[in-house]
């Protein structure tokens, strides 16, 4: 058995997320009803014609930025012609052989080793409709509301080594295009799609075997597993005598499979040619530079940010810029309480439980910043205890709507601060534990805690237990 | 007041006299066209929409509102911009259902200085041709002679013009679709630089040559027209972004020292000898008016036909994908695959002439041909537009023959499509180039039919091509004569 060594390069379409259409002014908002959000020129009637949208330009140049690659001072808009009817001008408007962005790269890391993955080019191009086959029994719908949303699509160079990397590839690309703001990083609706080309060569060998093109697997984890399964059945084949056939293929996360794409009858011919609709797309160095100051701070950067500013382990600064929108909802947070250790506790333990039970992300959370921030500056000021404030999260999770301060006074979270109260409580435990008071007494230090749960249970948790706890240490001494 | 050759001052002038009211004037140039109905120049006629409109514009006339300078003057459309509410069929089967939802920015800016769309002209299919034989909706006919073709591909708008069924219409010209059939026609026609009037509405034929432009009965007529037209457009991404030309301030200005290029490639084989005759007598007549006329050399013309022939249709073949049966336009009933459905709505909704274009143009793009055909034809453009750079270092216009023969009898070219490609010799250079040039009448051949004087300005001179065509037209009345047909 020889050892294989997987070549693979991604292909990956991010949606940029201007707010108009890459070559028309439409809405790109997701959602709305079919054929709402197309214009004139989505439609492609007659006479239409396209004018671009610089706010996508500015976007990809933000993304050349980031990556560290050139960006073209001159680019060309081609026309891809096919015809298919949710193209409506039976061509696509991409760019071909002058994209906007050249170069540049991604480090992954896998099980602590940095692979840097090299990033052929990223281009600017519009999105196609959709075709509704379910809908209507015997007929296709076409729904026009997704052409001309804008894409880039990064292409990396055969630089991949395993799907662990390319998922990893994939999830910092993620991350980066949120970070930049530059994409919604929004999985379900299609805002991150990926094709993977996936060949095997023996290890050694220079090389490159014949791969194949996986389509259309759009998440993380689907991109792990089907690189894996075609991994797996190349080495099958090849092992088995056989030679792997250079076509495009689909996963099948059911069956955990990769089966061939029917329906391409022959080899397409697009008949790319320069858009006479479009002039070059001619950058300004104003233009860049310009980009280049508004840039928004990377992962990297407000990890090490966060650490030195705050205080934080490097472990919890990593966790906290994990995602841009965890990260933004830290620094909101931190508007109420002037205590960065307790909010990235707060958002780490409590407030990630409840998001991993629903299966949402932070963004979505029912519980907002500035209410946890609140949450944590009540605890901290020792207006509510630690307890309090999990039965205060628990309740404005289900009914977010409610003032945290009714919430306090309804539940009866008011922690009691009234020493006179407190040292009552304490004459009632020592009353009826006289054995082990003498026992503390004496010197054995750990029924202190005892002691101060003792007064809790009594205090029904409204008791500040570090207060509790001094009072007791005083009693004893004296 | 003879409607058949009055010029738009003259009209307007009557409109301002209240000598007549613009109700009346459309309802007497809709008699007109109701009684020459057999040229075929028209495939709409928005009779309502007309009248109201001039209602309108005679109402605010009484209020003493302010009018724009086309007031109450009906025009044409040719079939080739969109016109909300109206028929806009491209002279195609694959749009004879088609009423746009929009107007295209030529038609809204010719409505805001007032002008009344009366109506669309007849054309050649997607304006693929040179005698308007090629369109779904029966040939036009020539006003000089009606066995004849007016030229094309915009020979509705010629025609009417020229029978003075209308005082101007708007047409396009990619190869000389607007100069040709102005020169068979014995009218004046005009194609600004490419990027001086928006392409916003206009159906694309070839993106990179397409230009509207303005028939009318005079260079005046023509440079008032051609100010409200052009001007950037925000929607065009190829419209320039200046302010417009201003001919008609310019008109009157002289041309000292005016130095009129003739190119040797202009008056060779294939030049008609009556042509070419008249075409000589009219750069006599400028140098009698104090030009002078110097011999250039153009040394690409020959391949002007040839590259042009690979560009046009590689661009149509791209911009024409998108009539496929599936959002509006002709749908074949007889599609049983999805397949099925495009191959025979294409083929049933195009004409020959059409699809003949759409195979060259999907040809010359092909994997393996794009270099030999487009790319090549691409330089070739460039070297062509250098001759003209060269050429009007020393010259300050270029004149010479707008077609090679006069109008040719109907289906005498219809079977050797590069004879009828032939007819724009002199003209498809020009669009190449993406420079303004005009044909004005200039004489008639021993048939009594016109002959058309052509003349070249550099990039954004459209002034002077007017100043250059009125000042001949101030010292000539060919472009008064009208055919017989017309009383």
């Amino acid at each position: 058995m020889s050892d294989w060594e997987s070549v693979i390069g991604l292909e990956v379409h991010i949606q940029l997320a201007t707010r108009s259409k890459i070559f028309s002014g439409a809405s790109t908002e997701f959602g709305a009803e079919p054929n709402n959000q197309a214009c004139l020129i989505d439609v492609a009637l007659p006479g239409v014609l396209p004018v671009c949208n610089l706010e996508a330009v500015r976007m990809a140049v933000k993304f050349g930025i980031a990556i560290g690659a050139g960006i073209n001072r001159k680019s060309i808009f081609e026309r891809k012609n096919y015809f298919y009817p949710d193209l409506p001008k039976g061509y696509q408007i991409s760019q071909y052989q002058i994209p906007i962005v050249v170069g540049g790269t991604l480090d992954t890391v896998v099980d602590g080793s940095v692979h840097t993955v090299g990033i052929t080019r990223a281009h600017l191009e519009e999105d196609a409709g959709k075709s509704l086959h379910d809908e209507f029994p015997g007929a296709t719908g076409i729904d026009l509301n997704r052409a001309g949303t804008p894409l880039l699509e990064i292409v990396s160079d055969p630089d991949i080594r395993s799907a662990q990397q390319a998922a990893d590839y994939m999830r910092r690309l993620h991350r980066l295009v949120t970070y930049l703001g530059i994409c919604d990083g929004n999985m379900q609706e299609g805002s991150l799609r990926c094709d993977a080309n996936v060949s095997m060569r023996p290890r050694g060998q220079e090389e490159l075997g014949t791969r194949t093109e996986l389509k259309n697997i759009n998440s993380f984890r689907f991109v792990e597993k089907g690189i894996i399964t075609e991994i797996d059945r190349q080495i099958d084949v090849l092992e088995s005598g056989g030679t792997v056939i250079q076509e495009t293929r689909l996963y099948d996360p059911i069956r955990n499979i990769t089966r061939p794409m029917r329906g391409k009858e022959d080899a397409q011919d697009y008949r790319y040619f320069p858009d006479p609709d479009l002039p070059p797309l001619v950058l300004s160095e104003e233009f860049i530079d310009s980009v280049r100051t508004d840039f928004p701070e990377l992962p990297e950067q407000r990890k090490l940010r966060f650490m030195t500013q705050f205080n934080l382990s490097e472990a919890d600064a990593a966790q906290l810029t994990q995602s841009r929108p965890v990260a933004d909802y830290f620094e909101s947070a931190l508007d109420h309480a002037d205590n960065p250790k307790g909010v990235a506790n707060w958002i780490n333990g409590e407030l990630s439980s409840y998001l991993n039970k629903e299966g949402i992300d932070i963004s979505d959370s029912r519980v907002d910043p500035d209410a946890l921030g609140q949450i944590v500056a009540n605890v901290d000021s020792g207006v509510i205890s630690g307890h309090g404030g999990k039965i205060l999260l628990s309740i404005l999770w289900e009914k977010p709507k409610l003032s945290i301060n009714e919430i306090i006074e309804s539940e009866n979270l008011r922690q009691d601060s009234d020493s006179g109260t407190i040292e009552a409580l304490i004459d009632e435990v020592f009353a009826a534990e006289p054995e082990q008071v003498q026992r503390l007494k004496d010197g054995n230090q750990k029924l202190i805690g005892f002691f101060v749960g003792q007064v809790m249970k009594k205090s029904r948790g409204k008791a500040d237990p570090k207060l509790v706890s001094d009072i007791i240490r005083k009693r004893i001494r004296s | 007041m003879n409607l058949a050759n009055s010029g738009l001052n003259q009209i307007a002038e009557a409109l301002d006299n209240r000598e007549m009211s613009s109700v009346e004037l459309c309802e007497d140039y809709l008699t007109r066209i109701d009684d020459a109905e057999q040229l075929n120049a028209f495939i709409t006629i928005d009779r309502e929409g007309a009248i109201e409109n001039a209602r309108q514009v005679d109402e605010n006339r009484q209020s003493g509102a302010s009018l724009g300078p086309l007031a109450g003057i009906p025009i044409a459309h040719k079939d080739i911009f969109c016109t909300k509410g109206l028929l806009t069929s491209c002279g195609s089967r694959i749009l004879s259902n088609f009423i746009s939802p929009y107007s295209a920015t030529v038609v809204e800016r010719l409505s805001a200085a007032g002008a009344i769309t009366i109506g669309k002209t007849n054309m050649d299919e997607f304006a693929m041709g040179s005698s308007s034989e090629h369109s779904y909706y029966r040939p036009v006919l020539n006003p000089w002679d009606t066995t004849r073709v007016p030229g094309g591909s915009s020979g509705g708008s010629a025609a009417a013009v020229a029978a003075g069924l209308i005082p101007a219409a708007t047409g396009t010209d990619t190869g000389g679709s607007i100069r040709q059939p102005a020169a068979l026609c014995g009218i004046t026609g005009i194609k600004p630089s490419y990027g001086r009037a928006s392409r916003f509405g206009m159906i694309a034929f070839a993106s990179s040559l397409d230009q509207a432009g303005i028939f009318a009965r005079s260079a005046k007529d023509a440079a008032l027209l051609l100010d409200s037209m052009c001007g950037y457009d925000p929607k065009d991404s190829t419209s320039l972004d200046i302010p417009p030309p201003q001919c008609t301030q310019k008109l009157e200005t002289p041309l000292d020292g005016l130095r009129i290029g003739i190119p040797e490639e202009y008056f060779t084989a294939g030049l008609d000898a009556k042509v070419a005759e008249i075409v000589q007598r009219a750069l006599k007549e400028y140098e009698s008016l104090g030009a002078t006329l110097i011999d250039v050399k153009l040394p690409n013309s020959d391949a002007a036909i040839p590259c042009y022939y690979v560009i046009a249709p590689a661009e149509a073949s791209s911009n024409l994908s998108r009539f496929d049966g599936v959002r509006y336009g002709y749908r074949s009933e007889h599609g049983e695959s999805l397949a099925q459905m495009y191959r025979k709505t294409r083929s049933e909704g195009f004409g020959p002439e059409v699809r003949r274009r759409i195979m060259i143009g999907t040809y010359v793009l092909s994997h393996g041909y794009y270099d030999a055909y487009y790319v090549k034809a691409q330089r070739v453009r460039r070297l062509i537009s250098n001759d003209y750079s060269r050429v009007f270092e020393t010259c300050d216009l270029i004149m010479g023959p707008t077609t090679p023969t006069t109008a040719f009898e109907i289906g005498a070219k219809m079977s050797d499509p590069v004879l009828m490609y032939l007819n724009d010799v002199y003209t498809a250079a020009v669009n190449l180039a993406g420079l303004p040039a005009i044909s004005i009448p200039a004489g008639f051949d021993e048939l009594g039919l016109p002959v058309g004087l052509h003349i070249v300005a550099p990039y954004l001179e459209e002034a002077r091509l007017l100043q250059a065509a009125h000042l001949y037209q101030k010292h000539t009345d060919y472009h008064l004569a009208t055919p017989d047909l017309v009383t």
